[in-house]
């Protein structure tokens, strides 16, 4: 602090606390971050799936559901495929490269719309319970109990069974399955943060309760949920993809991962890459998210640190 | 301890309740129709309608319906499969014992390795075993099982022909009839020979399968709570009176380290039965479900209701021992107060 | 004093390796410890006093290196030990008393196991004498109801009472020598001085060599015979108590009498200024340089020399005699 003069302490000795400017505690983020050799190489492959997932219509060789029926089940190029179809083409000829392409869209939109829906849902019914107490508190915490309760994949398949298949209602029973943590998650924590001082100082100055819930408090309590909700991207991935391997996901032609493995159990003997390809693609993405994660959460949070 | 106990066994009531409300309210607002669902779209004459109807109960207000429902449940009545009219407890009942060996051998699986392995990692922390055992685990805790399955069928049973491809029992050369549900018992108790291999075969993939997640969560939680208990004053002091390291962090590490970990064991009853659907969809293993995922395309609103009810039922209740076990294995809670 | 030491140590180091590099923890620190006698070994809060007795015990964890010219114990050589025979010794003929009595013993066992376990470990009993001399070491430290105790478990005891159970594990396979890791720090004041008083009454009924760890001067020199002097790893002084406190020749060790309450003179209770030297700030000549009323310009560049036995091995270029420096003539 010395060595800057513009945070250096005001003579005449009354020290005042100062915060660190957005920039440098990024920077110590980043250079925490970068420290951690998976997490970064977890962070190039995302960005990489992310450039496929936006820049699809470019970059894939195909449609993903153009079907080429004079090439059904043509082997990949590492087995004596064409380059036509890098990845070989499944049992009606589509290109299995352009449809993993396109994939990617669907997967990484499910996860990012699950986080994003249940990270707002589990803020806005976290800090409620958590500012309101009593009855509110009560019914929320308890549907969560319940909800946690129903082991997860059971859950989306009855929500699923009630709403009808489809890719939008995917996302939805894979948020109402993912939302407890959330919300359990910023309860916790902003139910800590209510005891310190500087929220007392907040209440004591007059800082209205929405204020104080969004702009005082929530923000000491970002980092375990920035944390949690990378980690629930993957999680919303995992789930989507099995239940559009149930069937019960996005409907076919949309090229998506789980549906893509549901119907290659018949091929197994002969087309393996139909069957190998879409599962490595989802292992891969979501080992890439989960390393990022990981190492959000050491640089993030370090008393969650591992070791 | 008395005090707690009753807390948290008060606790569940109010889960329990709104769990029959949700699956009675859910199971109603599946679309389709259960009559139309078995007869078909030839059809059907309407005071047949009317009749099939009053015997489900269907005419009645749904009020009414619930009201009859949580009494029934009450009375261990969990409804009648409307395809197969058999009472849903009844076919549960046949179906879980499958489930039931399935996961068990999954979390055996999970946990004669996984604890090991996060030991080790701890041990040897920041070795290559340590990060052997990290990949694997990170890699095993991303995996999508059902593909997964399908490698190990691809591979072992395809490839190598070491594997059965799916079902609990070679039923061409073996026949018996089930006593207790659980094969491996029940082909010993054939006496037919080469039964019990036969089961045993039948269940190594499906385990590997459905203990993957849960053998990541324990190998990581054993290895971070290992690495914590190993630099406590305790841990000093055993190793100051001169024992072996086996006996210093065998037990007087791993006991204090399995605190947590024995929790995150137990909590592992909801991953395992949300698998259980994959694995056994993949394995035509006939569990509960494999039977829940059908009931959905029957559109048998009974056995979806009845058979959610049972199993989150059991997953309250696993997730209540499991507090119980908690507080028993932990002096320092048991004693306490 | 003829006897050859129970424990004998020559220029023992300890370093660690912290990701910015090796830290010496302790660096050249000798000591013989006869059977029978008591010596302290004192100093401030890491000047690695309690590492220097752990590398002895081996109880270091493996990011430290330890290196001596001699390291013998009862006539065996601790270096160059195989694991195993070094687990033979150590917990039996060489035990340890820790500073935090409540979390040194595990909370998962009862005192009884923990204490039994030891003997089971090292003696050839049977169950049932194991058990009858659990009881009589609880008798021994002041349990009363031992039957009872040995059946608790470590969080139904106080910190006096944990100490105490952590004094009779010591003592359950007859050590020769018991190192002490400042064994009151963490009690209150009242059971301090009892549990201090216990330890010596054994001490002295059994004849057990005894290297006590502490900071408190006061303890000193009510309980030892010799005294050995840390600063910043190293060993700065080492004399016999009483000479010690009548002529202290290092310049710490006279700062550190003076803050003694009962030597203070004025209103103010004189203090030491300035920290122990870090891992970052160490300074190029004495370690001590920085906070010395004594110090030159040599001492601040040149790293001082061992002074002889008359001088208590002071490691100084001015070593005090009656609180007045001398200059040694030095080859340097």
């Amino acid at each position: 602090m010395a060595d800057d003069p513009i945070l250096a302490p005001p003579t005449g000795g009354i020290v005042i606390e100062s915060v660190p400017p957005e920039v440098s505690s990024l920077r110590a983020f980043w250079s925490a971050f970068r420290e951690n050799r998976g997490a970064l190489l977890g962070l190039i492959v995302v960005a990489f799936i992310a450039f496929l997932a936006l820049f699809a219509p470019f970059v894939a060789p195909h449609s993903p559901i153009e079907q080429f029926r004079q090439h059904v089940q043509q082997p990949p190029i590492w087995a004596g495929g064409s380059w036509a179809f890098p990845f070989g083409t499944d049992a009606v000829g589509r290109d299995v490269l352009s449809r993993l392409i396109y994939g990617a869209r669907i997967s990484l939109g499910i996860g990012l719309s699950v986080m994003v829906v249940s990270v707002t849902l589990g803020i806005v019914l976290g800090l409620a319970s958590a500012f309101l107490r009593g009855v509110v508190e009560s019914v929320v915490m308890r549907v969560m109990d319940l909800v946690v309760a129903i082991p997860s994949l059971v859950l989306a398949i009855l929500i699923v069974a009630v709403l009808g298949p489809s890719l939008v209602n995917t996302i939805i029973a894979v948020t109402v399955v993912y939302l407890p943590r959330y919300v359990r998650l910023v309860r916790a924590a902003a139910i800590a943060e209510l005891s310190k001082e500087y929220v007392v100082a907040a209440r004591v100055a007059g800082v209205g309760k929405l204020r104080l819930m969004f702009v005082t408090v929530l923000p000491n309590c970002l980092a375990p949920l920035i944390v949690q909700a990378a980690l629930g991207i993957s999680d919303a991935i995992l789930e989507a993809a099995a239940l559009g391997f149930l069937g019960l996901g996005a409907q076919p032609p949309t090229p998506e991962w789980g549906a893509m493995l549901a119907d290659s159990r018949e091929f197994i003997r002969s087309a393996p890459w139909i069957v190998t390809l879409p599962g490595l693609a989802i292992l891969v993405t979501v080992v890439a998210i989960n390393l990022m994660g990981d190492g959000l959460r050491d640089a993030l949070d370090p008393k969650l640190r591992r070791s | 301890m008395f005090r707690f106990l009753i807390r948290r066994v008060a606790l569940t009531v109010p889960t329990f309740v709104a769990l029959m409300f949700v699956t009675f309210v859910a199971v109603r607002l599946v679309p389709g129709d259960p009559i139309e669902a078995r007869t078909g779209e030839r059809g059907i004459a309407p005071e047949r309608l009317a009749q099939l109807r009053h015997e489900l109960g269907l005419d009645q207000p749904v009020w009414q319906q619930f009201l009859d429902y949580a009494g029934g449940l009450l009375h261990g009545d969990f409804g009648v499969s409307i395809v197969t009219k058999t009472p849903v407890i009844q076919e549960f009942a046949i179906l879980f014992p499958a489930t039931l060996e399935l996961s068990l051998c999954a979390l055996i699986f999970a946990v004669v390795f996984g604890i090991p392995a996060g030991v080790l990692a701890a041990v040897k922390r920041g070795g290559a075993v340590d990060h052997t055992v990290m990949t694997v685990a990170l890699t095993g805790y991303s995996m999508p099982i059902f593909w997964w399955g399908l490698l190990l069928i691809m591979f072992m049973s395809e490839y190598l022909g070491l594997t059965p491809v799916s079902g609990r029992m070679d039923l061409i050369n073996y026949y018996f009839e089930p006593v207790t549900g659980f094969m491996l018992i029940d082909s010993l108790l054939s006496g037919q020979e080469g039964a019990f291999g036969s089961a045993v075969a039948h269940l190594i993939l499906p385990s590997i399968v459905l203990g993957t997640i849960p053998l990541a969560v324990i190998a990581r939680m054993t290895r971070s709570s290992m690495l914590e208990v190993l630099g406590e004053d305790y841990v000093r002091t055993a190793r100051a009176k001169g024992l072996s390291p086996l006996r210093v962090v065998g037990l007087h590490a791993l006991r204090n380290a399995l605190i947590p970990v024995v929790t995150v064991i137990g909590l592992q009853t909801g991953t395992l039965l949300a698998g259980a659907v994959l694995t056994e969809t993949i394995f035509a293993w006939p569990g509960v479900g494999k039977w829940l995922i059908e009931s959905i395309s029957r559109r048998d609103y009974p056995a979806l209701q009845g058979g959610i009810m049972l199993i989150s039922g059991i997953v309250i209740l696993v997730n209540l021992i499991v507090d119980l076990t908690y507080v028993a294995i932990n002096p320092r809670i048991r004693h306490g107060g | 004093m003829n006897t050859s030491p129970l424990l004998s140590i020559r220029n023992l180091s300890v370093s660690f390796n912290t990701s910015r590099g090796p830290f010496r923890a302790v660096e050249g620190v000798d000591l013989d410890v006869a059977p029978g006698e008591v010596v302290a070994i004192v100093g401030e809060s890491g000047s690695g006093k309690s590492v220097a007795m752990l590398a002895v015990m081996g109880l270091l964890p493996w990011t430290a290196t330890v290196t001596a010219d001699r390291m013998m114990f009862d006539g065996r050589d601790l270096i160059g030990i195989s694991a195993r025979e070094r687990r033979s010794i150590i917990g039996r003929d060489l035990a340890m008393i820790f500073q935090e009595p409540m979390s040194s013993l595990n909370p998962c066992f009862t005192v009884g196991f923990q204490l039994r376990e030891a003997m089971a470990a090292h003696l050839d009993l049977s169950r049932a004498q194991r058990q009858a001399r659990a009881v009589e070491l609880l008798e021994l430290v002041g349990i009363p109801e031992p039957e009872r105790r040995l059946k608790a478990f470590p969080h139904q005891l106080s910190g006096g009472m944990s100490q105490r159970v952590m004094i009779a594990m010591a003592l359950a396979c007859n050590p020769k020598l018991i190192i002490a890791d400042e064994p009151t720090t963490a009690l209150d004041v009242t059971i301090q001085a009892q549990i201090l008083d216990l330890l010596l009454k054994l001490q002295r009924e059994r004849g057990l060599g005894l290297v006590l760890i502490t900071h408190d001067m006061g303890v000193v020199a009510e309980t030892s015979q010799r005294v050995c002097v840390q600063y910043a790893g190293q060993q700065v002084e080492m004399q016999e108590t009483v000479s010690l406190f009548r002529d202290p020749h290092h310049p710490y060790t006279s700062a550190l009498l003076a803050a003694l309450p009962e030597r203070a003179s004025g209103r103010l209770l004189p203090s030491i200024p300035g920290v122990v030297p870090g891992l970052a700030d160490r300074p190029a000549g004495c370690l001590f340089s920085p906070r010395c009323r004594f110090a030159t310009e040599r001492c601040r560049t040149v790293p001082p020399p061992r002074a002889g036995a008359e001088l208590g091995f002071a490691l100084c270029h001015t070593p005090l005699v009656a609180g007045v420096p001398q200059v040694l003539e030095t080859l340097a």
